[in-house]
């Protein structure tokens, strides 16, 4: 079993850093149909042929090939006898040579880089219980451009947080490497919303009607594809929710570029 | 909008003729530097001549000495070392998401590669050398050969017009109505 889970974390980084899930494609393709800038229209279709060239060369879409963040869904009655997260770290190691990876992960002072994309708290894994015996494994390599870019704030509950949300994307965008896929998460406590950003991002494809107006008036801004102007600034969002304190308003958006990557491996 | 090919070194003249919105492509030598190779430049002077050169804010994905991805990292991180680097010669900085315009004017130009894309623009170069590898693959100071490396967009020109903030500061007013 500890195998399989080695193996599975190669083979979805692998997939993740090479290829776009279909419907993150898809997005992109209607998108460059869609656009009315002609340089905005330039971008999305350079973006598809960057995705082209990667998946037909087997190259990573990005030369940041990311920080090593997972889902895992495990089943409940599944009993392990060693580790998950040493294999799961162990995939990365081998990941970081055989696609190859590029060393990111380094220690926050001394900015000493630990070679292969581990160390103290990475990789990050965000695990779930499910029914059953199974394990599901999905590879979700976060990139630092968007990732920089991403924010909570404690806001006064007479705000709005939709406001917010817009304002920061008008500042914050064009270094994000838009057109984005935003992850919000809305109440909870300062580090619950910042959990639920990120597993926005996870949960995605579908808007809701909320999110199709949110995502409306934020393509409404004209920042468009890399932030130099266009229809198209944001491809997808999602918002999960938690009740919080009546005295808070946590609000955090967790930036993801175009290239959307995650890849998932099920394990029996 | 213009679009041009031209060749590094860059001379003045290449660099006043480009407007906001030209689209470029670059063949010739190009340097990357990211975070560690600015500091350390700033401590201890560059290691090689920029006279004229072309700057890509960059950290690649490098094996076996090909360039297997190299797409451009966010050239905010690097802004407070703008003026000094200009001041090294510099006529182009090459990145995503820009960079304050004002030490721009009259001597160089930001040009912007699609982010994302490093696939793509590794087929575009090739590695002639590399400086200051002490600080690793991606804070490495690279010289490349580049071959029509491109499309990239003037995004801030020598004579004070910055595309990014045009597009800011009309998402800030539409935000607000």
């Amino acid at each position: 079993m500890r195998e399989k889970v080695v193996e599975a974390t190669v083979r979805a980084l692998q997939r993740a850093e090479t290829s776009l899930p279909d419907w993150v494609l898809q997005r992109i393709e209607e998108a460059a149909v869609r656009e009315s800038h002609p340089l905005a229209r330039h971008h999305l279709q350079f973006m598809l042929e960057n995705v082209l060239i990667a998946g037909e060369r087997g190259l990573p879409l990005c030369q940041d090939t990311g920080l090593a963040v997972f889902h895992v869904q495990m089943g409940r009655d599944l009993i392990l006898d060693f580790s998950l997260s040493e294999a799961i770290a162990e995939g990365v190691r081998i990941a970081t040579k055989k696609i190859p990876l590029r060393p990111n992960a380094v220690h926050p002072q001394t900015r000493q880089n630990s070679g292969d994309n581990t160390g103290p708290g990475m990789p990050d894994i965000i695990l779930d219980y499910v029914d059953g015996t199974g394990l599901t494994l999905t590879a979700f390599p976060k990139g630092a451009g968007s990732e920089n870019m991403s924010l909570i704030g404690m806001l006064n509950p007479a705000d709005d947080p939709f406001d917010f949300i817009l304002r920061s994307v008008a500042e914050r965008a064009a270094n994000a490497c838009p057109p984005l896929f935003l992850g919000i998460g809305l109440g909870g406590s300062f580090d619950l919303a910042a959990r639920l950003a990120k597993r926005a991002l996870l949960n995605m494809p579908g808007e809701s009607q909320e999110e199709l107006q949110l995502l409306e008036r934020i393509n409404s801004l004209g920042i468009g594809p890399m932030g130099l102007g266009g229809d198209t600034t944001a491809l997808g969002i999602k918002i999960e929710k938690a009740f919080c304190h009546t005295a808070s308003l946590p609000v955090a958006i967790n930036f993801q570029c175009w290239a959307n990557r995650s890849a998932t491996e099920v394990i029996q | 909008m213009t679009e041009y090919h031209l060749h590094t070194p860059l001379s003045d003249a290449d660099v006043q003729k480009l407007v906001a919105g030209d689209v470029v492509f670059l063949s010739g030598p190009l340097f990357t530097a990211r975070d560690k190779a600015h500091a350390l430049m700033r401590r201890a002077g560059c290691p090689v001549s920029l006279d004229g050169a072309a700057l890509y804010h960059c950290g690649p994905l490098i094996l076996d000495n090909r360039v297997l991805s190299a797409g451009p990292t966010t050239s905010g991180r690097m802004a407070r070392y703008t003026d000094e680097i200009l001041g090294l010669g510099v006529r182009a900085i090459i990145g995503k998401g820009g960079l304050p315009g004002e030490p721009f004017q009259n001597r160089a130009v930001y040009l912007a590669y699609p982010g994302g894309c490093g696939a793509a623009a590794a087929q575009q170069l090739q590695i002639r050398g590399v400086h200051l590898p002490e600080l690793g693959m991606a804070e490495s100071l690279w010289e490349f050969e580049a071959k029509e490396f491109g499309p990239m967009i003037v995004a801030v020109d020598a004579h004070g017009k910055d595309l990014y903030q045009e597009v800011r500061r009309s998402a800030q007013r539409r935000e607000l109505s």
